[in-house]
């Protein structure tokens, strides 16, 4: 495989790398979709994120690579096997399954194996990839452009963690836990809203247009593409200062207080901003959550709040085609009457 | 040199990192000549494909290969185009008409060098590193290949200019390549030139450092020079500008404030010299200077009125129309038999066929063979969803533009909002001057309809005929594609301009009947908003004419409206 782009070498993108770090601590929030111009290094960033991530343990020849710690998420097989006795225990590097655009339905679930269905007359299940991307992410590029029903599936064993496979004579439930990444570019096409709503976070990318900035991008990335191995080489250690982070945060996380009077303002925030249900608060108090986890706090303030409502809540507005400022503003106008500037 | 015979030359020496060319213009001696020198400089038994306008997802991207894997009776995977184009070059025909999911699944290959299969009970993961020469036989600028190809061609090339011959070594400067240095000064001065041409894309900055290495290795030497560098600029950042640097700034203020990022202001025009900078300076004008003179000069002139309408364009007109239809949700899938309404679906009766082989082969089958029996067969029924397509003609001349544009502009929001709901796509189509003009091709994006519709200029004569004319071309072009148009036009019914571009109120209102007749023929649904402030005859008997739901704004509130647009238009689903 090859190498890939050291998160910690990404320039600039600030809000895109601090979505999927806390994705990173806390994959319950429900996944991060990046729209945004082309050529802004979306994918890049994905595929740097799965580089950093520690490896982790897995039962061994588990096809779901099951985590032994937790038996209570345990696939039906590790169950058997667990119930004759302990289970081998092996480390693997935390998938990143990318959906190519064409796979069909049945790739995406599982189905039937055909090779052993044709040739030996068996009837076995082919776990799909959503099997493979369980404990880790599912990266789908131009989303906006997959088929409506492969998203809605996509979405509902995310947020149920579990796949559930009725077809071809088979019946099969497997875990499928999994950070939906998704990205995709606005003029090319709108997600649905109700899909829209079931991403964690949402952010934005552009092209920088500082020349510094502009600069550091293209020498970085040409270096990259240069010598990788090299390139790579030079952030090790900032990549592996940020692995740590990323660990103690998952550490800390559950740990984190949330104080009521900061539950009360992601309350009266997503009022005022009209967003419907309660999946809007209950995000937002999560992700602040995380980021102060990423920052070794234990108390989640105002300013952890006020800094993720942004990208926890800007494609959850309902859409008003007079108003000509976009949902960014909108939030952050929201914001600044809450709370002041 | 010639510069396709330039680009040929760059192309091959480092196919895999500037991509590829768009080669814009008919097929004709001239595409047949660069793409034979481009050939003839590729290494000896380099692939060569051909990516048809009808390929398959499997052929595409592989898959099952279906008539091996009957014959076997066990799966045999094919390739698939792109990984067969490994090593060597991929033509993409009528690159202006290809679907997105033909896009995207190029654009993926292109960004990662391999082409990852998951369908049909096959997971590869293959090579597939080329240079992709797409041929764009787009006519006029709504037709182009999509944007998010473009961004990843390095080049883009006028295919009939032709290409002279090219005699170069590429073996040698392939290998020279990878020694090839680019100091810190070219790197600056590259970047500097594509932020004053307003090339955004950090793929097409990285395209020009490539295309100067290449450069220089065509040349035989170590480092990169100026003329190296002027020359990437030249091929690369230059076909690219979206701005002209140190253009008259009056008329950069009449662009519209969105399109171009906030930064984009003329004062930045010349990017910041900040103090280390200072001695890049000429060296960046310069290589500056050489992409200008090569912008050619209808460009120019085009560009400041273009840059909103080509960005706003983005992923390309007949890409936006064929996401939707066929590629629709396939219905439910069942047993039975295939015929006008439900196509075989051979996986699936494979699927179904399979756990009975053993049974069967017992029962007496041939040893080998698949055992297929008629009740295993199962089809595919298509849900038939017929897109519909609002197509809004406004009235944008003088006589309305004075009173009621804006009016017009609000209830057209209302409309698109409505539009969103539902889901349809929306085209704008606006008639103000001499002629109509095709402001917004159809599309789903929200974002691009509101910008369309903001940039709708106003005032001139009312060539209502010419606006006619688009609108059936359009609609019918729609039609065509397999989608249900409806069109709301939106005017006073008074024209004053005739079909010809002669002014006269009776020739023109002769002819806009004339077309509204022919619309009518075309049998779409349409509705007919009368902006004149006091409802008038004219509008009156135009609607009568084009056979269409006869609605006066000045009664019209948002809900009426939608209400009206609603009942005129087919019943989808």
């Amino acid at each position: 495989m090859a190498l890939a782009f050291p998160f910690s070498a990404i320039a600039g993108q600030e809000e895109m790398k601090q979505a999927m770090l806390i994705a990173a601590i806390d994959p319950t929030l429900g996944g991060v979709l990046v729209f945004g111009d082309r050529g802004t290094g979306k994918s890049t960033a994905v595929r740097a994120l799965a580089a950093l991530l520690p490896q982790m343990q897995a039962v061994e020849g588990c096809r779901y690579h099951c985590d032994p710690a937790q038996e209570s998420r345990l696939c039906s097989e590790c169950q058997d096997r667990l119930s004759r006795g302990a289970l081998p225990i092996t480390m693997v590097t935390v998938p990143v399954v990318d959906l190519p655009l064409g796979a069909s339905e049945d790739r995406v679930v599982g189905a039937l194996d055909l090779e052993r269905a044709l040739s030996r007359g068996e009837k076995a299940f082919e776990p799909g990839l959503l099997a493979r991307a369980n404990r880790g992410f599912l990266y789908v590029d131009e989303v906006n452009l997959l088929e409506d029903h492969l998203v809605d599936l996509l979405i509902d064993v995310a947020a149920s963690g579990e796949n559930v496979v009725e077809r071809d004579g088979l019946s099969v439930r497997h875990p499928a836990r999994f950070v939906l990444v998704g990205s995709g570019n606005p003029e090319e096409g709108e997600l649905r809203p109700q899909l829209l709503d079931r991403f964690g976070l949402s952010v934005e990318v552009k092209t920088p247009m500082d020349i510094a900035t502009r600069i550091d991008v293209v020498k970085r990335r040409d270096a990259f593409d240069r010598d990788p191995a090299q390139f790579v080489a030079l952030y090790l250690a900032q990549d592996a200062a940020l692995r740590e982070q990323i660990l103690a945060g998952r550490a800390l996380l559950a740990k984190v207080r949330v104080p009521d009077a900061v539950l009360e303002a992601a309350s009266r925030l997503c009022i005022a901003l009209g967003t419907d249900g309660l999946r809007a608060e209950l995000t937002l108090m999560r992700a602040a959550r995380a980021v102060a986890a990423l920052r070794g706090h234990h108390e989640v303030t105002e300013a952890e709040l006020r800094e993720i409502a942004p990208p926890a809540l800007r494609h959850r507005l309902r859409r008003n085609p007079l108003d000509e400022s976009g949902s960014t503003t909108r939030v952050e106008r929201a914001i600044a009457e809450l709370f002041g500037a | 040199m010639s510069d396709a015979g330039r680009v040929a030359a760059l192309l091959a020496v480092d196919p895999v990192g500037l991509g590829g060319v768009v080669l814009r213009g008919n097929a004709g001696p001239g595409r047949d000549a660069f793409l034979a020198e481009f050939r003839a400089l590729l290494p000896e038994g380099a692939a060569c494909r051909r990516l048809p306008l009808s390929v398959s997802d499997a052929r595409l991207t592989g898959g099952l290969d279906l008539s091996a894997t009957l014959r076997a009776g066990k799966p045999i995977a094919e390739r698939g185009l792109l990984a067969e184009a490994h090593g060597g070059a991929l033509l993409v025909a009528m690159a202006e008409r290809i679907t997105p999911f033909v896009t995207a699944q190029l654009c993926a290959a292109l960004d990662r060098g391999i082409v990852a299969t998951a369908r049909d009970g096959v997971e590869a993961v293959n090579p597939a590193e080329f240079a992709c020469i797409a041929l764009d036989e787009g006519i006029d600028d709504t037709e182009a290949a999509p944007a998010s190809l473009m961004d990843r061609l390095a080049f883009k090339l006028n295919a009939e200019a032709g290409c002279d011959e090219v005699d170069v070594d590429v073996d040698a400067a392939r290998a020279r390549l990878p020694g090839v240095v680019l100091g810190e000064q070219i790197l600056n001065a590259l970047t500097g030139t594509a932020l004053a041409l307003g090339v955004d894309s950090t793929r097409a900055q990285l395209f020009a450092l490539r295309g100067a290495r290449a450069a220089a290795a065509l040349a035989g030497r170590d480092v990169v020079t100026e003329a190296d560098a002027a020359l990437a600029a030249v091929l690369i950042l230059a076909p690219r500008a979206t701005r002209v640097p140190q253009a008259e700034q009056e008329e950069d203020e009449e662009q519209p404030p969105e399109p171009p990022p906030p930064e984009d202001n003329p004062p930045e025009e010349k990017p910041p010299e900040s103090e280390n900078e200072l001695q890049d300076g000429p060296l960046e004008d310069r290589v500056l200077d050489a992409a200008k003179a090569a912008i050619p000069e209808g460009v120019l002139a085009m560009l400041q009125s273009a840059v909103s309408s080509a960005r706003a364009r983005g992923g390309g007109k007949s890409g936006a129309w064929q996401k939707s239809g066929k590629r629709g949700r396939p219905g439910i899938t069942r047993r039975g038999m295939p015929g006008p309404m439900a196509r075989l679906n051979l996986i699936e009766t494979l699927r179904a066929a399979a756990p009975w082989q053993r049974l069967r082969r017992a029962e007496g089958g041939i040893e080998g063979r698949v055992l297929v029996r008629p009740d295993d067969i199962t089809v595919t029924r298509f849900r038939q969803r017929r897109e519909t397509t609002t197509v809004f003609l406004v009235d944008a001349s003088g006589s309305l533009a004075t009173n009621r544009l804006a009016e017009a502009k609000g209830a057209i929001e209302l409309l698109l909002a409505d539009c969103y709901v539902r889901r349809d796509m929306v085209a704008l189509l606006a008639f103000r001057g001499a002629g109509a003009e095709l402001i917004l091709p159809p599309t789903r994006s929200l974002v691009r309809a509101k910008r369309g519709l903001r940039l709708l200029p106003g005032g001139g004569g009312t060539p209502l005929a010419a606006g006619l004319l688009a609108a059936r071309d359009l609609v019918d072009n729609i039609a065509r594609r397999g989608g249900t148009p409806a069109m709301v036009l939106l005017t006073d019914g008074s024209a004053n301009i005739a079909l010809d571009g002669a002014p006269g109120r009776a020739r023109a209102m002769e002819d806009a009947l004339a077309q509204a007749r022919g619309l009518r023929l075309s049998g779409h649904a349409t509705l007919l908003v009368d902006t004149a402030p006091r409802p008038a005859k004219l509008a009156r008997e135009l609607a009568d004419t084009l056979g269409a739901a006869y609605l006066a704004m000045p009664y019209a509130d948002a809900a009426r409206l939608s209400r009206a647009v609603q009942s005129a238009m087919p019943v989808t689903g």
